[in-house]
């Protein structure tokens, strides 16, 4: 009771700036292990140091997986108050293994939901304080050279324009990708979800294994167009890189989040921090050119530019699919280990058929051909096969296989293996027919 | 697995004392709780049962029945063996060069030759795409005046030439020291006797330089084998220690494939180093001639010097490109798609102005600590192993050399485990220490340190110490007297190899560093390198790191040029 005292006491100190509060405030050192930039914490450490006098925040900065792997190691004996990331996914795994304290924020006018996605944890594990998108990022100067159109959409990506343009983060290095993934799927339905994305990894030019390295290629102009979450967009045009990005219709917003982690060694700073992440001056802190992400309190908007999205009164927004945490993730493990068996490993297969295919939809741009065309439907049913079913991909009997657990059962590497040839089978078979409708074609 | 051949009479001379025996067991716990404990406690899964945690092979038998893994594991081979090649190509004229001729700078040669081994990670790959990737500023110039392309960074043989870059110094450097060594007396005796030119260096020196070379080339073999940065950066997953990496660190993923790749490396890193001990076995390369202080330096005629020059600048001009292109990166506002940046500033490096001395400060104490113990350990394991008897003696040197292909993620992980429920007076646990740091630093860069020394040892002969202990020195004395002056080069070179590429190492850094306040440059450059207004900063700190660590490595040569001097001095004519 009496700690509840003091945290509703720190939440009125913090909203009015109230001195008698101060007597009690927290004090100390307060550790949060983020996977965000230097670009992003920096100011909201000074910000929250300047808020909250006689706190210092002590960040560690590691990327989203090391940081779970870290604080699942140091559990015995933790020194880490705070989980600060993007990935909802990560707090999920936390939370399943009972790493993270639950909390009430007391910070207002905060809605319940983002989009069609819940802001805040229903269990109360971890709480979003800043929304972002996924879409479409490319590079002008590179669009420019190459003569590449402007993408609006993930099925623009697909078409022959794009061939070996187009870069994306491996769904299981990347959180923010496996969200971007699923939505597709989730957005489009298991099959013809499978469908888009083999289509668009057809002209892949690359699968990264970290989600930075998505934006920095093209950035860089190493490669011209990227499937990324939107700061990574804002933040490089903020920094004057000639980038332009889009959202897709088929998209959705989803949270970064915050969390405590069980057993904080300074759980009342940790508090704070919370506090003041959600409170309207942490949330304007958003709104800097280096960090640009979408506050998730309506009414900082009011200070932001006229050109920043606002996903509470911007209708693309309101239109974006609800996306369904749960199936994400009782599933996550089975779908990232198909993209990588079905395209990071097979890539070379994939974009060598993709790329006859092409050949033969401009053959038959200038010449029909029903035998060609034919032909070239059946490769491309081919392609997009899957090796499992929707109700499989959740099936506990799946689950099983990458859990580790205790029960026997198949193993991951079987799985794989029957899945790595399911694919090179396919696209074996594929690539015959696309030759053959080639040939007819021509 | 040595290389000197011991008669009957020298073994007997060189069994074990007490206070070898005592030394080899010290070592022996040092890598015990250090290494082979902290990696097991993460790799033992591999040898498990799913569900059921028994023993069992059957994870093996998924590793060799997969296709992708099969296909990974030749492509490593043939990546690692091909990279030795032309690794061998960029540094044999480099080390032959400075050390044969008279030849003016070969400190600077000798410095700027060690660079590419200090690529900052990230920022590094991304300077070197800028200027050799698909769309980098050679390959828009080509494409504006010829219209083509040249694929420097595609696939596997984009992935040997950025390892071919990136690691000849190892050979650069090892071949160099073993050059030195070379008593000039050896090559007068065959000029005597009608040898000259590339005969000299063929039947001669080369033979006489091949442990510092075989050293150098199975660190190449081996460093490359287990690297997962470059073929990351490049985007090549089918190679080993990727596909390792790529499982250990994804989210709920409690596979044992992961290990099985990472036991498979480490046999394969351990029988690449047995296999280049046994291209040694049976010859002798110790000279007992040390007077001489290396090859006699022959003064090149003009049109040679003309070649040699030209040869080395060549070279180096190929190596130091991504080094260019992180100075150019540090300054440059914006630079995308084009040949050049868009405009140049200052701003970045005011930007990290205040914090580097921090950075600065951590890295040269966990480097120098680290190189430190890597040659104080890798002297003696080296000593042990070629010079005593002991027992399983060459246990030591395999066990330093599984640490090369521990991935870095493994032993942060392992170390996590096993020191951070040991925990100090005052609560903190031993793991969030720094000198865990500088521990994991030493073990995973121990093999370059134990490769140089093992290499200078091989080539002095046991007669200098046979007849210093005939003259009553102890053994201890001896040591300290006799074989570490005269290994001095091989140790340097380990332990600038140890320190330099302790300074930009991150991969185990990453999960060990506690505090802002305790981490090392790497670290600093990481944090900046996850953004894109953190480019320019990140690439600054990048050159403050190689301006560093290059400072560092021109001071040792220095002090080995003088060494050398110093002890040619007598025998000048």
């Amino acid at each position: 009771m009496f700690t509840r005292r003091i945290t509703l006491a720190l939440a009125l100190g913090l909203a009015v700036a109230a001195p008698a509060a101060r007597a009690q405030a927290p004090s100390g050192k307060v550790t949060v292990v983020t996977s965000f930039s230097k670009d992003v914490t920096d100011p909201i450490k000074k910000a929250f140091e300047k808020a909250v006098p006689g706190v210092i925040l002590e960040v560690q900065n590691r990327n989203t997986n090391a940081g779970v792997k870290y604080i699942e190691e140091t559990r015995a004996n933790n020194q880490v108050d705070l989980f600060w990331a993007s990935a909802p996914d990560a707090f999920e795994v936390l939370k399943g293994k009972k790493l993270l304290a639950a909390y009430k924020p007391r910070a207002t006018g905060i809605p319940a939901r983002i989009g069609s996605y819940p802001i805040n944890d229903p269990d109360g594990f971890y709480f979003g304080f800043a929304a972002s998108g996924y879409g479409i990022m490319w590079n002008e100067r590179y669009a420019k050279a190459n003569k590449l159109p402007e993408p609006k959409d993930w099925q623009d990506l697909a078409k022959p324009a794009f061939h070996d343009h187009v870069s994306i983060a491996s769904p299981a290095r990347s959180g923010t990708t496996h969200l971007t993934v699923e939505t597709i799927l989730q957005g489009e339905g298991w099959e013809k979800g499978w469908r888009t994305l083999k289509e668009m990894a057809g002209n892949f030019r690359s699968i990264t294994e970290r989600s930075f390295g998505v934006p920095e290629a093209v950035n860089s102009g190493q490669v011209g167009v990227g499937i990324v979450i939107d700061f990574f967009a804002f933040s490089a045009q903020a920094s004057g890189f000639p980038v332009k990005f889009v959202y897709p219709t088929v998209t959705t917003v989803v949270p970064a989040n915050v969390g405590i982690v069980a057993n904080p060694p300074n759980g009342a700073a940790a508090e704070a921090f919370i506090e003041f992440l959600l409170s309207p001056a942490g949330q304007e802190v958003l709104l800097e050119p280096g960090i640009r992400r979408l506050p998730v309190n309506p009414a900082v908007y009011a200070k932001a530019g006229a050109d920043y999205p606002n996903p509470f009164t911007d209708p693309r927004f309101q239109k974006m699919i609800g996306f369904d945490v749960d199936k994400s993730e009782a599933r996550t493990a089975v779908v990232d280990t198909l993209f990588d068996q079905l395209i990071s490993f097979q890539l070379e297969a994939l974009k060598g058929v993709t790329k006859t295919l092409h050949e033969v939809d401009a053959a038959l741009a200038k010449k029909p051909n029903a035998q060609a065309r034919a032909l070239a439907d059946e490769a491309r049913a081919l392609i997009a096969a899957s090796p499992v079913t929707e109700a499989q991909a959740s099936s506990p009997e799946l689950r099983a296989a990458f859990t580790g657990g205790k029960e026997k059962g198949a193993r991951q590497a079987e799985v794989e293996a029957q899945w790595a040839s399911f694919a090179r089978d396919s696209y074996a078979k594929a690539k015959a027919k696309a030759e053959e409708a080639l040939k007819a074609a021509k | 697995m040595t290389a000197v051949p011991t008669t009957p009479s020298r073994a007997r001379a060189f069994s074990a004392t007490p206070g070898q025996i005592a030394l080899a067991l010290a070592i022996a716990a040092f890598l015990l709780v250090f290494l082979v404990l902290p990696v097991a406690t993460v790799i033992y899964v591999a040898f498990t049962e799913k569900g059921t945690s028994t023993f069992t092979l059957v994870n093996f038998h998924d590793f060799v029945r997969s296709e992708l893994f099969m296909r990974s594991l030749w492509n490593s081979f043939y990546v690692s063996a091909m990279s030795v090649a032309f690794a061998s190509v960029l540094a044999l004229p480099l080390a032959y060069l400075t050390t044969r001729f008279a030849f003016r700078g070969a400190a600077i040669v000798q410095t700027l030759g060690f660079l590419p081994l200090i690529m900052p990670p990230f920022v590094g790959a991304v300077a070197m795409q800028l200027f050799f990737g698909r769309n980098g500023s050679i390959n828009l110039l080509l494409d504006d005046w010829l219209g083509v392309k040249i694929d420097f960074m595609e696939g596997l043989n984009g992935v040997i030439f950025v390892q071919s870059v990136h690691y000849f110094p190892f050979i650069l450097v090892n071949l160099s020291a073993a050059l030195r060594n070379i008593d000039r007396a050896m090559e007068e005796a065959a000029q005597n006797l009608g040898s000259s030119g590339f005969r000299l260096f063929r039947r001669i020196v080369f033979p006489l330089a091949l442990p510092g070379y075989l050293a150098g080339a199975s660190l190449v073999f081996v460093k490359v084998f287990d690297d997962l940065a470059t073929p990351l950066l490049l985007n090549v997953k089918d190679m080993l220690a990727p596909q390792a990496y790529l499982r250990v660190t994804s989210i709920g993923i409690a596979d044992p494939m992961g290990y099985v790749i990472s036991v498979v490396l480490i046999i394969a890193s351990v029988l690449a180093m047995w296999l280049s001990a046994l291209a040694l076995r049976g010859r002798d390369y110790a000279t007992t001639q040390r007077g001489g202080g290396g090859l006699a330096r022959r003064v090149m005629r003009p049109h040679e010097a003309v070649l040699g020059y030209g040869v080395v600048i060549l070279i180096l001009a190929l190596v130091l490109a991504p080094h260019l292109a992180l100075l150019l990166l540090s300054f440059a506002t914006i630079w995308s798609f084009s040949p050049l940046p868009d405009a140049y500033t200052l701003a970045h490096y005011g930007r990290v102005f205040g914090e580097s001395s921090l950075y600065i400060k951590n890295t040269l104490i966990y480097a120098m600590l680290a190189g430190g113990i890597d040659i104080v350990l890798g002297v003696a394991i080296a000593y042990l192993v070629l010079r005593t008897r002991l027992v399983g003696r060459e246990w030591l040197d395999w066990m330093a050399t599984a640490a090369l292909a521990v991935p870095g993620v493994v032993l942060g992980i392992g170390y996590l485990r096993t020191f951070y429920g040991i925990t100090l007076p005052d609560g903190t646990p031993l793991a969030a220490l720094w000198i865990t740091i500088v521990l994991a630093l030493a073990i995973r860069r121990l093999p370059y340190a134990l490769r140089a020394c093992h290499a200078a040892l091989q080539q002095i002969s046991v007669s200098l110490e046979e007849a210093a202990e005939n003259l009553g020195a102890t053994k201890a004395r001896t040591v300290r007297r006799i074989v570490v002056p005269l290994m001095t080069g091989g140790i340097l070179a380990g332990f600038v190899t140890s320190f330099a590429t302790a300074a930009v190492e991150l991969s185990a850094t990453l999960m060990l560093v506690q505090s802002n306040s305790d981490a090392p440059l790497a670290y600093g450059l990481y944090v900046f390198m996850q953004s894109a207004a953190g480019r320019g900063p990140g690439a600054a700190l990048g050159v403050v790191a190689v301006l560093l660590v290059a400072a560092c490595t021109y001071l040792s040569h220095l002090i080995v040029e003088r060494s050398q001097k110093a002890k040619g001095s007598g025998h000048r004519p």
